[in-house]
């Protein structure tokens, strides 16, 4: 056996375990997607809300008045459906021009390791929502992201681990200033996918 | 150089499943048909290999339905995983020696 086989033997083993544990079809493009979306849901949102006054103040009975609150919830519903799609058509693609198989073990258990903390907090924000806490909703919203991304990291790139700290520690300060959400809305899931999807994207050359 | 070569495993001196180990000892299981996709394999191949590593005592084999579909799960015994480190340590050496 000569040196370069052994090279090459051993560059294949590093190759399929990696392969074979992480998901690296994940498109940077979808993160830039996201985080445009996002920026758009929080736009309409601010304008609905504070019509006519630029100054951003916490208004109770704003959030509590259905007639601003049912909309707004529509759009953040409407940005999250878009931003699934949008990455799961590009996460599609990406794979295929890689000549790889989406759904594998490794893409399951990325699904199943984000769908955990994000189910839970889904729920847990409907029930702050049920019981009027409004105030911490959008914390809630980033720091459950954040672990869902800090969870599913050890299943594809490990850049996504410093996304999601981010957001948990943006979710965090959130709560210390309630009333700020929509600025912590913008920042957490607007400029830091931007940010986040064009490192990816040009870091791995997608 | 020889004495390096002794420590080979016989079992992997094949590519495929030097490589099928890689991945069953990164991973808890793997199926079947993941594990065609992944090593680019045609059916036949991946059998007659798995069969020889089964038969080594190297891999544990797991098989059940989904729904009707057949579904063998593959996973690294310990002797497998003992053995596998063994190779990659022998291929270390084989390194070290040529470097010297």
């Amino acid at each position: 056996m000569r040196e370069n086989d052994i090279y090459s033997e051993l560059s294949s083993i590093r190759s399929l375990m990696e392969r074979s544990t992480k998901f690296i079809s994940l498109s940077g493009l979808s993160g830039i997607m996201a985080g445009i979306y996002a920026l758009i849901g929080a736009f309409i949102g601010y304008k609905l809300v504070y019509t006519g006054n630029s100054v951003l103040v916490y208004r109770d009975f704003y959030v509590n008045n259905p007639v601003v609150w049912w909309p707004l919830f529509l759009i953040a519903a409407g940005v999250l459906v878009l931003s699934l799609a949008t990455g799961a058509w590009l996460t599609i693609r990406q794979a295929r021009k890689k000549g790889e198989n989406f759904w594998n073990p490794v893409s399951r258990r990325l699904l199943l390791s984000l769908a955990v903390p994000l189910i839970t907090g889904g729920l847990f924000i409907l029930i702050l929502i049920f019981r009027g806490y409004y105030g911490i909703i959008s914390s809630a919203c980033l720091v459950f992201y954040g672990l869902a991304l800090v969870y599913g990291s050890q299943f594809t790139f490990t850049d996504v681990r410093w996304l999601g700290f981010c957001e948990i520690f943006l979710g965090l300060l959130a709560a210390f200033i309630p009333g700020y959400g929509i600025v912590f809305w913008v920042i957490g899931f607007g400029l830091l996918h931007i940010l986040y999807g064009s490192i990816m994207h040009f870091k791995y050359k997608q | 150089m020889k004495v390096s070569l002794e420590q080979f495993d016989k079992a992997f001196e094949n590519r495929i499943r030097l490589q099928i180990m890689s991945v069953l000892v990164a991973n808890e299981n793997y199926d079947f048909n993941s594990l065609k996709e992944l090593l680019n394999v045609t059916d036949g191949n991946l059998a007659s290999h798995l069969k020889a590593l089964e038969k080594e005592e190297y891999i544990t084999v797991n098989k059940s339905f989904v729904g009707r579909k057949p579904n063998t799960q593959y996973a690294a015994s310990n002797k497998g995983r003992e053995a596998f480190k063994k190779h990659l340590e022998a291929l270390e050496n084989l390194i070290k020696q040529q470097k010297q």
